[in-house]
């Protein structure tokens, strides 16, 4: 393998940019790579950590300030386009046609690239093999799933055949299934035409599957090698705990995220994983005087990549949160949302079909499932967004799309898409929704501050919403639907395209707010998330296929391998349900 | 109510920062409107001078070298050339060269003197029928002038009838008086209504419409908080053209500012409410500005600001009932040049009233409805 040809060398490469008059920002801080032939790379790292900037340098869109940056045996700097011929990039937002069906678009990319009608005669029939797109010739682009648009959007990248193929974040606002389509495509291409992928990625579990990991930080590279090599870093640091009866997995895990010892911690099955500093192993683990039994389990690539960033992340904060309590779901008190046998049409289509489930107050309850499974739908009716066509729904005993303005002030909502207004300030935004939720004078003062503080916004206060990095877009948009103190919060796939430790922030947070008796209903595109939930409903093709605390879906989704992870258990299930429908339909 | 006052105000001040903020587009507030209203200014005018026509003299007197001078003495005519036949006149008419062809006719001199009727022929251009039309009449009223003085002049009896005109309001007879008031309510029409119908779809677009919908705003406070700051830029554009006319045109200011501005307000609740309408009918910009569109066109040209109203098909009338630019025009006309008082006005101002009435509840209300 060493000497097959490098596909890309790049040395010392620098980038800078310039934010505004005075700030420039690095991007690039002197990065040397190699990418051999016929080889998967995966770049990970969190946001900033300068992947997008590579990638982009990569195929000739801008020029590096300094270094060498050789593709596919050219200098970029000298030939872009003679590079850009011979390659493929797929940036993280696809440049589709939304009013063009998916043929019409694989023509137009077809066209621009200058692919003569005979080699489209061959190419054209294994892309549609490939991305199983064939029966949605004629569909608009604009009208697929987000799974299905990343699948064209890949197919009109490879519509020239490339040598080397560039992906930024290509699974982002992807399900589980088509995520898992997209490789499959991925690797089919490497394994049959020796084509070189560089992809960058925060799905650290789509890293540990490639032959060559590079992981980011501040614009340069922390550590690269074999995904098992690396992982290897965290081997004897990984336990999973298991906290005193009644209390949350996403409690516990807070809890030990706080401590000075402990590099990451998550939930899983109903424990805890955590990774503790391999200097303190020797300690015993303790959480409020209470010494906690820990199990020794295999490391993860997620886990050394968490161990690589907490030493050079700097301090964290480790300030515990208030002390571990009880959850409030046994004190329970009510009801809060309660849906009933919803359905919702669009005219022959059925997006939503009786789907009926409650959520207690202090839960944070998960909706699941693929794109296009009437998540988001059902979402929209509970806000009030969208009228349903028929069943019950009451959120805090309201159905908000005929309640008045009053029931709504105790609703906070943070939308798939960032939704706040782009050319007002940070500052300005916030002002805006906490007088739009009747906050005025020093409460309302105060409340900005304290959200200001607690979400690092401070530095971006006067910058215009719409020019944030993507994680801090995210940031505000949660603190916005947080100032008028919600009891009810909505979150729509609101980790979107979050790095890992922003997620671990996010979920930080949303624990803290639950212990506080918030009721938080998600949906989310990652299944390692749906720990954090008390209970999930895995929804398809608009109905309900399971319902039941994390530990409770995994158990149903086993069959034969004794502990799924819960994105197995989710594939499982969705596909169990959806052969019985082909079953019952043949 | 206090509440819902001050929500309306967190809903126009976020309006105006959005509008505001940016220079750029501060600047494409309140220039286009001032260009507009100078394009219009100068561009649009009805007014002829140097026409150029063909002369057929048969008569060659000195009577009909007479009529040529006072006819090419008004400054609005100027000879193409002169021609023996009427036949090598006409390619000049042809080829556009010349818009009318006037023919003296033999005999012309004596049966002036003579008070036999003289016989002088004025044909036109029909194909550029308005202007030809305007210049005709020039050329007819000369003539008329003419033949009336030469007889004056020999102690001749004047004709039976003699017809003296003025024109009020405008002793110029300039189309520039009566364009410019128009263009306060027809420019400021398409700089809100665009403004309005654009301003919801985009919330639309970029979801924050949503965020609205979902935090506790009305959708009557939510329909205001889109309304007034609309009426401000609004109100603004319309002193901007109406500065221009003060200032630049000089056009002379008969009427009361107060009565003026009670109209425009009026108009403009009746012109967002159109806006607004249109703006809860599209799903997005692009369909918003095509709906823009298509409004706008029949809005202007059933407003009386080209053609009078009157003159149009029975059906054509009534739509002109339903559009406010109708009554706009005919307010800022009639404030500006006559001095129109407010209570005369007043039939003009209800039914402003009324069409803001029906189309701002209906935008309201679809704000919520149209959730499909």
């Amino acid at each position: 393998m060493e000497d097959r040809p490098l596909s890309l060398v790049a040395r010392d490469l620098r980038k800078s940019f310039r934010r505004d008059a005075k700030e420039t920002v690095e991007a690039l801080g002197g990065i040397s790579l190699t990418v051999r032939k016929g080889t998967l790379t995966a770049l990970v790292g969190p946001d900033g950590a300068g992947k997008t900037t590579l990638l982009r340098l990569a195929s000739g869109l801008i020029l590096p300030d300094s270094g060498s940056l050789t593709v596919v045996g050219l200098d970029v700097a000298e030939k872009p386009q003679a590079v850009q011929d011979r390659i493929g990039y797929m940036p993280q937002r696809f440049g589709l046609y939304e009013d063009l069906s998916v043929q019409e678009n694989l023509d137009l990319y077809a066209d621009l690239n200058g692919v003569s009608p005979a080699e489209r005669r061959t190419v054209y029939p294994r892309l549609f093999e490939m991305t199983q797109l064939g029966p949605f010739k004629d569909r608009p682009a604009g009208k697929l799933s987000g799974g299905m648009k990343q699948k064209l959007g890949l197919a009109c990248t490879l519509v020239r055949a490339p040598e080397l193929l560039l992906l930024d974040e290509p699974t982002v606002g992807v399900d589980p299934l088509s995520r898992r389509e997209l490789w499959e495509i991925v690797f089919k291409l490497i394994r049959e035409d020796g084509l070189s992928v560089v992809v960058a990625t925060s799905y650290l579990d789509e890293a540990e599957r490639c032959e060559h990991a590079v992981l980011m930080h501040a614009g340069e590279i922390l550590a690269e090698g074999p995904p098992a090599e690396i992982t290897a870093k965290a081997d004897g640091c990984c336990f999973l705990v298991k906290g005193p009866e009644g209390v949350p997995a996403r409690s516990l895990q807070a809890r030990l995220f706080a401590l000075p010892g402990v590099v990451d911690a998550v939930p899983e099955a109903g424990r805890v994983r955590i990774v503790r500093r391999p200097d303190r192993l020797e300690e015993p683990l303790t959480l409020e005087g209470l010494q906690l039994e820990t199990e020794p389990t295999g490391a993860r690539f997620e886990d050394a990549f968490m161990m690589l960033f907490d030493s050079v992340a700097g301090e964290r904060d480790h300030t515990s949160p208030a002390p571990l309590a009880a959850s409030p779901e046994n004190a329970a008190d009510g009801t809060v949302v309660e849906v009933r046998d919803l359905v919702r049409k669009f005219g022959d289509f059925t997006a939503v079909d009786h789907v009926t489930f409650s959520v207690r107050r202090g839960e944070v309850y998960g909706l699941l499932g693929p794109n296009g499974a009437g998540k988001s739908t059902t979402f929209r009716m509970l806000c009030g967004l969208l009228p349903a066509t028929a069943g019950t729904l009451r959120v805090a005993g309201n159905d908000l799309l005929k309640a008045g303005a009053k029931a709504r002030e105790r609703l906070g909502y943070v939308a798939q898409k960032f939704s706040l207004y782009g050319q007002l300030t940070v500052g300005e935004n916030l002002e805006f929704f906490a007088s739009a939720y009747g906050l005025r004078g020093n409460r309302k003062k105060e409340r900005i501050a304290t959200l200001t503080a607690a979400f690092e916004l401070e530095r971006f206060r006067d910058l215009p919403s719409g020019q944030l990095p993507g994680g801090f877009r995210q940031r505000l948009a949660l603190a916005a639907a947080l100032l008028h103190e919600p009891d009810i919060l909505f979150l729509d796939e609101a980790t979107s395209g979050a790095d890992p430790l922003a997620r671990r922030q996010f979920w930080g947070r949303i624990t803290a707010l639950s212990e506080q008796g918030v009721t938080v209903i998600v949906t989310t595109h990652f299944m390692e998330e749906a720990e954090y939930c008390d209970r999930v409903i895995i929804l398809d093709a608009g109905r309900n296929l399971a319902e039941g605390t994390p530990v409770e879906i995994r158990e149903r989704a086993v069959s034969g391998k004794t502990a799924p992870s819960m994105e197995e258990a989710f594939i499982a299930i969705v596909e169990r349900e959806r052969a019985k429908r082909t079953e019952k339909a043949a | 109510m206090i509440v819902s006052l001050l929500r309306i105000l967190t809903l126009i001040r976020k309006e105006l920062l959005v509008l505001l903020k940016d220079p750029k587009s501060r600047a494409s507030l309140i220039l286009p409107p001032i260009l507009q209203c100078l394009i219009f200014g100068y561009a649009a005018t009805y007014d002829l001078n140097s026409v150029p026509y063909a002369l057929v003299d048969q008569d060659r007197s000195a009577a009909s070298i007479a009529l040529v001078a006072k006819l090419e003495g008004s400054g609005i005519f100027r000879r193409e050339g002169t021609f023996a036949r009427m036949t090598e006149a006409v390619p000049q008419l042809d080829a556009r060269r010349a818009l009318l062809i006037v023919v003296i006719g033999n005999g012309f001199e004596r049966n002036l003197e003579t008070g036999v009727p003289a016989p002088v022929q004025v044909i036109a251009d029909g194909r550029n029928s308005n202007t030809s039309g305007i210049a005709q009449s020039y050329a007819g009223a000369i003539i008329g002038d003419f033949a009336a003085a030469w007889r004056a002049e020999r102690g001749f009896p004047a004709a039976g009838v003699t017809v003296s005109t003025r024109a009020w309001f405008n002793p110029q007879l300039e189309t520039r008086w009566s364009m410019i008031p128009s263009l306060i309510g027809t420019i400021t029409m398409m700089m809100t209504m665009m403004l309005t119908a654009m301003s919801v779809a985009r919330e639309r677009e970029e979801g924050t419409f949503d965020q609205l919908l979902v935090a506790p705003f009305t959708p009557t406070e939510i329909m205001i908080g889109k309304a007034v700051p609309s009426m401000i830029v609004g109100i603004t554009q319309a002193s901007a053209v109406l500065l221009v006319a003060l200032f630049w045109f000089k056009i002379p200011f008969a009427g009361s500012f107060f009565t003026l501005y009670a109209g425009l307000a009026l108009f403009l609740a009746a012109a967002i409410g159109f806006g607004l309408f249109l703006s809860s009918l599209a799903g997005n910009m692009q369909q918003a500005m095509i709906l823009a569109f298509v409004f706008l066109m029949p809005f202007m040209l059933l407003s009386g600001l080209m053609s009078p109203t009157e003159n149009m098909p029975a059906v054509l009338q009534y739509l002109t009932m339903i559009n406010p630019l109708t009554y706009a025009i005919r307010i800022t006309r009639v404030v500006y040049l006559e001095g129109g008082r407010f209570a005369e006005l007043l039939p003009d101002m209800l039914a402003l009233v009324a069409i803001a009435a029906v189309t701002m509840p209906f935008a309201a209300w679809m704000f919520r409805h149209r959730l499909n």
